[in-house]
């Protein structure tokens, strides 16, 4: 079923540009999949090299965490948004002390 | 060599190394707001969040998919967009550390100032590479008055 995915601002650019995309999809999983494999470029973005989400980018279904949902096993329905929202972390090295 | 320039007042500038003397020794953060065009970058105005990391505070901070909304729905209040992120380097170098690299999104500028024995010093701009090796550093210029009277309004 068709469903919006946002793009963050700071990956427009790896996916035409475009603040949103459609994809066909009945769960987060294949939302991503379809979105990664339109746009290949988002995938390292969003991906560690284990093939999972890196973990500081999050999903969310409308406002709801996947984490707190079925994680990517999610289901959608139609006209639902899914939003890739990242958190900021970061640090100094102690060794670069 | 980097050819990203990211403009700053030096209003603001200050306002960095204030948040970074009063978190010492401890990390700040926030965000950073302002306006993007071709090949011009421009901090105008800033978010100061609270650090989230109250285990490791001294050499992590980290801001939550909240403050991130925040930062963001801020930007769009103030006709801005949310260009990036500073943090403060508490007694190590301005420099960007593997784990802020693992952590980061290219696009967006992340400011590190390095604060001394609570004393701000050096303060950087970078931005990560497309294919994630390594950040390149973005050159700050700082402007002590505003560039336009638009950015008055702010």
């Amino acid at each position: 079923m068709p469903v919006k995915v946002i793009i963050p601002t700071p990956l427009r650019g790896y996916a035409g540009k475009q603040e949103s995309v459609d994809v066909q999809a009945s769960t987060v999983g294949e939302a991503l999949t379809s979105l990664t494999t339109r746009y290949e470029e988002l995938k390292k973005h969003l991906y560690a090299d284990d093939g999972r989400l890196r973990s500081f980018v999050n999903v969310y279904v409308n406002d709801e965490d996947i984490r707190y949902l079925q994680k990517d096993q999610t289901r959608l329905k139609e006209g639902d948004t899914v939003s890739i929202v990242p958190s900021i972390a970061g640090g100094a090295s102690r060794a670069e002390k | 060599m980097s050819e990203h320039v990211l403009k700053i007042r030096e209003e603001i500038v200050r306002r960095i190394e204030a948040h970074g003397e009063e978190t010492y020794p401890h990390e700040c953060c926030g965000a950073l707001l302002g306006r993007d065009g071709e090949g011009s970058r421009e901090v105008l105005d800033l978010l100061p969040l609270p650090n989230r990391r109250d285990d490791s505070p001294r050499n992590r901070f980290e801001l939550t998919p909240d403050d991130v909304r925040l930062a963001e729905k801020t930007a769009r209040a103030k006709h801005l967009d949310l260009l990036g992120w500073y943090h403060s380097h508490p007694d190590a170098p301005a420099r960007p550390s593997e784990f802020d690299r693992e952590h980061a999104w290219p696009w967006y500028s992340y400011i590190i100032v390095s604060v001394r024995q609570g004393e701000p010093r050096d303060m950087t701009s970078w931005r990560l590479r497309d294919d994630r090796s390594a950040y390149d550093s973005e050159s700050i210029e700082t402007a002590a008055a505003v560039s336009s009277p638009e950015a008055l309004r702010v």
